[in-house]
């Protein structure tokens, strides 16, 4: 893995059991698109930016199909809460809870996220 | 036995009995009676007819057909996972299993009915399961966990349903059926043939005309292959049983009750006992007058109705039911109706079958023209309306009720067509005119409500199209306005933010939402539906107004879906395909050379596709500006094959080698796709060039089609392929090559501003007031003297044109998007590989399910990493 990253902006932090994990620059995030970024122990994180700069992480693999692609979906605001829909199935998934919002038996894991 | 109260005790509460419980308390009797409901199962009624959409993510909740709040206001005393075990006639008693005595006036057994298993060996090994309740359902579901194969014995309707919740759970599914065809009772031998070709199609593997002989199983006894009539042995880790259902009779056997000879318990036509005047059976449990099981859910709801009315002293009678069923399995739709086998002396066929797009339609008609029944395989579309007819003699030929659309004359047959008295909704016996009145009187505005209030749509569902229809019409014509709204964030549709955004030019989607959107969604960050769209319109309008000309330009690159965001489209493990441009599927021999090295070199799976060009599929993210570098080297450009854009024009090799050919067909769909190429529109386009009438280029399957006559062109449009297949519409005669061109370019853009998003050519026609003939006036006619400005707005794309991928790989910024981990750009998707398949590779699916396996059983899907 490499670990390429200026140190003048502010970074992308993920909050990891114990610590704080550098993803990448803020400015990489482009607001309404997401991206992937690899956990030291293999897992995967979707890290999304809305309009107004908010940062939001979720698990990046699909529950539905498996594959690892939460992070290509298209963002939205449904009823004032954020969502990213799968770019396979497009079910919709709140960026906050990690919840489904077509199937209530179905969340994926939401991360603390700040810039820092 | 009840003193002053007299007691209704019902057995069962599934979908007939609930439908009882609402018949009592619409007359009034749960206020007259007490009503105890036994029921075994350990949730109270579901809606069993749409059991597999558990596997599509409904939960149990969901399917639940009972609301608490009406047991509770009525009364019910309902006691679930507490079944009937006996009953005292001579006492009129019934015990339950948890030791419960209820004495009864009146018994209703509603047991319903059990799946049946053929008796081979070892049809109770661990992994046999059968398809019946939500319970069934679970277990299936954990044991699929462990499973790679599954097969179902039984290629009935159930059995296909029980076929496509495994393939659903990631299985490779086998359907093992004793009759010559699948879903012998339904549909005859050429319907059967339509739909085993489609199932197929799926990969599912079908076994007709076998019998199951005995299930193999391990040491520790589970399942691990089945023997067949034919000699051969499947392997398979779980078997669903689904070979149809027995009436659940023995409660009434073990108390003396009649039953048939082939179970059910013997009933009149009131639904009573023949044995018992205080006993009745409904449902699947029951043998009814006419000497039938019923094994469907109208039937078992006009029973429910008819022992209702017969508690109350009314007169009613069940004589026999219709057994007409439309059904969407695997995604196919197969449908029955009225006499579908032509039993009726004296009666004749009308058949269209269309084997290469799976799709067979019979309608038998009697002798004076009545509509007496029929089979939908494949297209089902019709069959509300079709069976609403069944009794009558339609008031168009039945031979245009079954063509395809655009073919011979168009049979405009919708429900408006049809009576008040027809019957809409079979299942709960609902007819047009409750339908109307539901909007009228009722003042129902949408489907759910006029559902909730007529019940229409809410049985098996095949009706809820037709009801929408209805329901809209009732709507305009009492002049209500039905919110047409693109998304929840616009409440315009795509017609009407086009004209905004080329009026005003605005060039973003957020200047968009703020002032134009719904108060609620302005601010917000839109959605998925409307976000690709005002992508679209921008990218189609860009040059006229101003806008980006690189659909990754600043936030138009937010807007795009996944597969125009990496310029490539987005296959099942989240790898990637890759689709050059090759116009006209004209290529030179170096050139293909190319395709094939960087095919070999990345280890790509090389397919070709209907459009005459060749997909590399497997690439990833990584991946696509490396492969990408090369093909624009090799001066290759984007294929367009992930957008809503130009696909292709096919051609045939017309005059230039063609003995029959009258036109340079090859040269112009080169001309054709390269002036249209990039051009973003509400849905994918598609096109072809024929050299001559014989039309080996399939143009009149194409949005728009061109065909060579002695004198010129031939412009066709609105041809579609797919699902729904359409011919296309003539719109002009013997063109020269400046005219073919100027009439393309007003059509594209007349449909890239007025179609709805996401709307083919195909369906826009049919739809847009007026039809071909409308389009002919503006676009021919220039009836809206509009003609000049769509031209200029053609112009302005086609000189504007540049290949995205030549301009992506020039361009650091955009290129940092491809990256597979924005923290580790090197590291390949671990849950992207493959495995090895006729030689070459395929997306190891099961990694997906499992997440990762050891290194070394990966076939890598990449040279240069």
């Amino acid at each position: 893995m490499t670990l390429t990253l200026e140190t003048t902006d502010l970074k992308v932090r993920l909050r990891l059991t114990d610590d704080w994990f550098t993803v990448c620059d803020l400015s990489t995030l482009l607001p309404g698109r997401g991206v992937a970024a690899l956990l030291p122990d293999g897992r995967q994180v979707a890290v999304f930016a809305d309009r107004s700069g908010r940062l939001y992480a979720i698990d990046n693999r699909d529950p539905f199909t498996g594959a690892a692609v939460l992070s290509r979906g298209l963002t939205g605001t449904h009823q004032g809460r954020p969502f990213v829909a799968s770019p396979l199935l497009k079910q919709r998934f709140d960026l906050e809870s990690g919840q489904c919002l077509d199937d209530e038996t179905v969340r994926v894991t939401a991360y603390e996220v700040k810039a820092a | 036995m009840s003193t002053d109260t007299p007691t209704i005790v019902l057995v069962g509460h599934g979908m007939v009995g609930q439908r009882f419980l609402e018949a009592l308390a619409e007359r009034g009797l749960t206020a007259t009676h007490r009503v105890v409901v036994l029921c075994e199962e350990p949730r109270p009624a579901y809606d069993r007819v749409q059991l597999t959409s558990y596997f599509s993510g409904k939960t149990p909740e969901d399917l639940s057909m009972t609301d608490l709040a009406f047991i509770e206001a009525h009364g019910i005393e309902l006691h679930v996972g507490d079944p009937a075990e006996t009953v005292d006639r001579a006492a009129r008693e019934v015990t339950a299993r948890s030791g419960l005595v209820v004495g009864y006036d009146v018994l209703v057994l509603a047991t319903g009915s059990y799946p049946f298993v053929p008796p081979v060996p070892n049809k109770d090994a661990e992994g046999c399961f059968v398809y019946r309740t939500i319970e069934d359902l679970l277990a299936i579901e954990e044991y699929a966990r462990r499973s790679t194969t599954g097969a179902v014995v039984g290629g009935g309707l159930l059995g296909l349903e029980a076929a496509g919740a495994l393939k659903g759970l990631g299985l490779n599914t086998h359907i093992v059926e004793f009759a010559p065809r699948l879903m012998p009772v339904q549909v005859d031998e050429g319907g059967g043939a339509a739909l085993l070709r489609t199932i197929e199609d799926m990969g599912l593997s079908v076994h007709t005309g076998v019998g199951t002989q005995e299930i193999v199983t391990d040491d520790a006894g589970a399942v691990t292959g089945m023997k067949l009539s034919d000699g051969s042995e499947l392997a398979t880790d779980l078997v669903v049983f689904s070979a149809g259902v027995r009436p659940r009779d023995q409660l009434a056997r073990a108390c003396g009750l009649d039953v048939g000879e082939r179970g059910g318990v013997a009933v009149d036509e009131q639904c009573r006992t023949v044995t018992d005047p205080h006993v009745f059976a409904i449902g699947e449990c029951a043998l009814a007058a006419d000497g039938r099981v019923y094994g469907l859910v109208a039937p078992g709801y006009e029973q429910a109705a008819t022992v209702a009315a017969t508690i109350a002293e009314d007169e009613a009678a069940f004589t026999g039911a219709d057994l007409s069923t439309k059904l969407k399995l695997l995604g196919v739709d197969v449908a029955s109706f009225g006499d579908a086998h032509g039993t009726a002396g004296d009666c004749l066929d009308v058949v269209y079958s269309d084997s290469r797009a799976g799709l067979y339609k019979k309608l038998v008609i009697g002798r004076d023209g009545t509509l007496l029944g029929g089979i939908l395989v494949g297209d089902a579309e019709a069959y509300g309306t079709l069976r609403a007819f069944t009794g009558s003699v339609p008031p168009v030929a039945p031979e245009s009720l079954v063509l395809p659309a655009g073919a011979g004359a168009p049979a405009q047959l919708g429900p408006s067509a049809l009576p008040d008295d027809a019957v809409v909704c079979s299942c709960h016996n609902v007819t047009k005119g409750t339908i109307r009145a539901a909007v009228t009187d009722h003042r129902c505005t949408t489907v759910p409500e006029v559902k909730k209030c007529t019940k229409a749509g809410t049985g098996c569902g095949s009706c809820v199209k037709v009801l929408g229809q209805l329901v809209n019409a009732e709507l305009e014509a009492s002049g209500v306005e039905v919110d047409k709204g693109l998304c929840a964030c616009f409440s315009q549709t795509r017609e009407e933010l086009y004209e905004i955004v080329l009026a005003l030019r605005v060039t973003s989607y957020r200047e968009l939402l703020d002032r134009h959107g719904r108060e609620t969604a302005r601010g917000g960050d839109g959605c998925e539906v409307c976000k690709p769209a005002v992508g679209s319109i921008i990218a189609s309008l860009a040059p006229t107004i101003g806008a980006g000309t690189h659909v990754l330009d600043g936030e138009q690159a937010a807007l795009q879906d996944t597969n125009d965001h990496f310029l490539a489209n987005l296959q099942k493990n989240g790898s990637y395909s890759v689709v050059p441009r090759i116009p006209g599927g004209e290529i030179a021999p170096e050139k293909l050379i190319v395709i094939g090295e960087i095919a070999r070199d990345f280890n790509l799976y090389t397919k070709i596709t209907g459009g005459q060009r060749i997909d590399m599929f497997g690439a990833r993210v990584e991946q696509l500006p490396l492969i990408w570098a090369r093909l624009v080297d090799a001066g290759f450009e984007s294929g367009h094959a992930y957008g809503k854009s130009l696909r292709t024009v096919k051609s045939c090799v017309g005059q230039t080698w063609c003995r029959y050919g009258v036109q340079d067909s090859v040269r112009m769909a080169i001309d054709l796709e390269l002036r249209y190429r990039g051009l973003r529109s509400p849905h994918k386009l598609k096109s072809a060039v024929s050299g001559c009438q014989r039309e080996c280029a399939e143009a009149q399957s194409k949005d728009f089609g061109v065909i060579a006559t002695a004198n010129g062109w031939n412009l066709y449009v609105g041809g579609n392929g797919g699902a729904t297949p359409r011919h296309a519409d003539l719109l002009a005669q013997d063109l020269s090559d400046a005219e073919l061109v100027r009439l393309i370019d007003r059509f594209l853009m007349f449909y890239i501003r007025t179609a709805d998003r996401l709307e083919r050519t195909s369906v826009w026609l049919d739809r847009i007031p007026g039809g071909l003939d409308h389009v002919r006036d503006v676009v021919v006619h220039d009836s809206l003297g509009i003609c000049d400005e769509l031209e200029a707005l053609m112009a302005a794309h086609v000189s504007h044109y540049r290949d995205e991928w030549a301009e992506a790989i020039g361009d650091p910024e955009k290129l940092a998007r491809f990256v597979s981990f924005v923290n580790a750009p090197d590291t390949p998707d671990p849950v992207v590989a493959f495995v090895p398949e006729r030689d070459q590779i395929k997306p190891d699916l099961p990694l997906l399910n499992i997440g990762l396996r050891p290194a070394d059983d990966i076939l890598e899907g990449t040279a240069t990493r």
